[in-house]
């Protein structure tokens, strides 16, 4: 079918553009793509799509809106179990296990094999490619990576005394300037809480990779069969969730992701921990001063990076792969990199990125963006391992089941600690 | 008049009905049953046979416990709750007040709407400080109540979104099976001296019991066929209570890819699933006579 339709449209390609000649062999790619932020990133991704495939006439894209990145991880996998995958997808960077285990995706570094290839490969942030990497090879690139940043109202820590220029630093620091940010009404109910860490789901799970990589640990390695669930830094990070709501400062319970950034623009919260995937939807919708600044920390600054890497699938032909390694350098590419970054808030994967006009431009219009990438280097990688989505669950029930009170933090993290650790054995 | 049809002919118009039944529901449970019986495979090691060991993990699996709690927690609340308020709704929108046009439409209206637009309308009716009950709730000076995010909260907030959901649909049936009651019945009851309470249980709701168990069987069905607004609004959490069994398939299956465990959960859930059947065609042959 696909080889047929390449057939078909090399034959309309060559007779369209008979200049280009027999050496540029035609592609037909299939792009799938999730949304994982309050953004206009279809439209984004379709325009930059669109300019790839008016530039490069001779071969054919399709880029598929597939959901968020769990359903567009499932619905990838599932079209290459089938034999029709996808050529080229952007999902989780924490997924390579995943898909290395599955035979789906082939190495990059592989495909792009030139001097000038490799040379653009290290062209990329260190931070974002820690996760891209397994047995020695390249399986992935950057392109919508964020870091969770420390959202604050500067309006608010007027109102309660505090230097709107001086965020928290420490985990000591939030829960003192969190107690006089809290506001409470004539009946003792909180109208204004003093910080918001979402605790629920996966998206609680990432930000608690921050914690932990703030007391100096990371929850897993690039092995993909260690997961540090019972650590010391791990259960000191479940007590400061405790504490947070125990002194009043943050809601008691659990706390979702989706509901965090409305919580902030409704001054709900003083202060949010999220994605700097974000920023563009803070900015526009924001009636109030507001600023960014590092994830307060145990030790010291820390944080996860997270977010989408292109994977180039297997089970597809040369031409193919060619195509779509044209296709991320230019979707990577100074210029779209950019535009991408200051339409959603990801954080542009390489420096010559920053180097743009328009980039610097948009960095003096919101200094706030630099934050994430200044965050970079005392950032660590995603949890990840082989049956990420399994052992993941694991980490999620034991911060669910601290911080809704049913589970004590040292009951919690050996438990989850023992199931990760029968799921492993398998791979070590 | 009643021409037998050729054999032929009839083969020929069953092979349709009946390939469709075998691919989408025979083939399916079948291949579940023999999935179950293998462990995954993946490319570093091919699957192998391993006999009922995953039946093994199912009796050890303290999560599923837990989600076969919430469904049966779920089923038992959500279908009385359903059937009493959709009579209730049925009562009262074919009772002779006015606007019952509006009130059908507005009963009715949660029931077209599909049900990921539901919970994701019902995601901010829960929200916290921003959202409708919130806000209620500080009206009256109360604190805010994190429904999706606490435990002993979470299975409630998706029962009554099921409910609310499902009640306008069965107030449809039940209004019809009320239009159908001859006037003569309730009057003759009266002129004995009954009560309307007395002619509402004594008459009306005898003559509705074919369209309760109807709607009972629907019920029941949809409290383990619908888990949509269970993906949008919690996913399961947290920490597993308001998890219920076909999200649970849903999640091994296609969150963790672990087909085998899967498959084999889906086995249990085709076995509660043919029991409840078996029970339900057991009492509706007892208990309802159509005219």
């Amino acid at each position: 079918m696909t080889l047929r339709n390449n057939t078909a449209l090399a034959l309309v390609a060559g007779g369209l553009f008979g200049l280009q000649g027999a050496a540029v062999s035609a592609a037909d790619l299939e792009f799938y793509f999730p949304v994982g932020v309050n953004a206009p990133a279809v439209e984004t991704i379709q325009a930059l799509t669109d300019e790839w495939a008016a530039a490069n006439p001779q071969h054919n894209v399709k880029a598929v809106y597939a959901g968020n990145y769990e359903e567009t991880t499932t619905k990838a996998l599932t079209a290459a179990a089938a034999g029709d995958p996808p050529q080229v997808a952007v999902l989780l960077a924490i997924d390579i296990f995943t898909l290395i285990e599955e035979g789906a995706v082939l190495p990059i570094s592989d495909i792009a094999d030139s001097p000038e290839e490799q040379e653009w490969l290290a062209g990329f942030y260190d931070g974002f490619m820690n996760d891209t990497k397994f047995d020695g090879k390249i399986y992935s690139v950057p392109f919508q990576r964020s870091t969770p940043v420390f959202y604050y109202n500067k309006d608010a820590f007027r109102e309660a005394g505090l230097d709107p220029e001086a965020p928290p630093k420490t985990w000591a620091e939030m829960i003192e300037m969190g107690k006089t940010l809290t506001k409470r009404d004539a009946n003792g109910n909180v109208t204004q809480w003093g910080t918001r860490i979402p605790t629920l789901g996966l998206g609680g799970a990432w930000l608690f990779g921050g914690l932990v990589v703030s007391k100096g640990d990371v929850l897993s390695t690039e092995t993909g069969t260690e997961a540090r669930i019972n650590t010391p830094a791990t259960i000191a990070s479940l007590e400061f969730l405790q504490q947070l709501s125990a002194e009043g400062v943050m809601a008691p319970g659990g706390i979702s992701w989706g509901d965090t950034p409305k919580a902030f623009l409704e001054g709900q919260t003083a202060s949010m921990w999220t994605s700097t995937g974000n920023l563009a939807f803070v900015n526009e919708n924001a009636t109030f001063d507001w600023g960014v600044g590092f994830l307060p920390g145990g030790d010291g600054p820390g944080a996860p990076v997270g977010g989408g890497n292109f994977y180039i699938f297997s089970n597809t032909t040369p031409e193919e792969q060619e195509a779509a390694l044209d296709f991320i350098k230019f979707m990577t590419s100074a210029d779209a990199a950019a535009r991408w970054s200051i339409a959603t808030g990801y954080v542009a994967p390489r420096p010559d990125t920053w180097e743009t006009p328009v980039m610097k431009e948009y960095a003096e219009r919101l200094p706030q963006a630099l934050v994430a990438l200044d965050q970079l280097p005392h950032a660590e990688r995603e949890f990840a391992t082989f049956q990420r989505a399994k052992v993941t669950q694991y980490l999620v029930e034991a911060i669910e089941g601290v911080v809704t009170g049913s589970k004590s933090a040292a009951d919690a993290v050996t438990e989850a600690q023992e199931k990760a650790d029968a799921v492993l054995k398998d791979y070590r | 008049m009643n021409k037998r049809l050729p054999l032929g002919l009839g083969f020929v118009l069953l092979v349709l009905p009946c390939s469709l039944l075998v691919a989408f529901t025979h083939y399916p449970a079948i291949k579940a049953l023999v999935n179950s019986l293998w462990n995954n495979s993946s490319s570093f090691r091919p699957s192998r046979f391993v006999g009922l060991e995953n039946y093994r993990a199912l009796l050890e699996d303290d999560r599923l416990a837990q989600v076969l709690t919430n469904s049966t927690i779920y089923a038992i609340c959500t279908v009385p709750l359903a059937i009493g308020l959709s009579i209730g709704m049925a009562l009262l929108v074919n009772s002779k007040l006015p606007g019952t046009w509006l009130m059908r439409l507005s009963f009715f209206m949660p029931t077209m709407l599909p049900l990921v637009a539901v919970a994701n309308i019902w995601l901010f009716f829960y929200a916290p400080g921003i959202g409708l009950a919130s806000q209620i709730l500080s009206a009256f000076g109360l604190p805010s109540i994190n429904f999706l995010g606490r435990t002993d909260t979470s299975l409630v907030s998706m029962m009554v979104v099921a409910i609310w959901k499902e009640a306008g649909l069965f107030m449809i049936f039940y209004l019809a099976a009320l239009q159908s009651i001859p006037a003569n019945l309730k009057d003759a009851a009266r002129l004995e001296g009954a009560g309307s309470v007395r002619v509402f249980f004594d008459v009306v709701l005898p003559l509705l019991r074919p369209t309760t168990i109807f709607v009972a069987v629907n019920a029941l069905i949809n409290a383990f066929r619908l888990v949509d607004h269970i993906i949008v609004m919690t996913r399961g959490g947290p920490n597993n209570s308001s998890a219920l069994l076909l999200y649970y398939v849903y999640e091994v299956t296609f969150g963790h890819r672990d087909f085998a465990y899967g498959a084999t959960l889906t086995v249990l859930m085709v076995v509660i699933l043919g029991i409840l059947a078996a029970f339900q065609f057991w009492v509706l042959n007892r208990k309802a006579h159509y005219q």
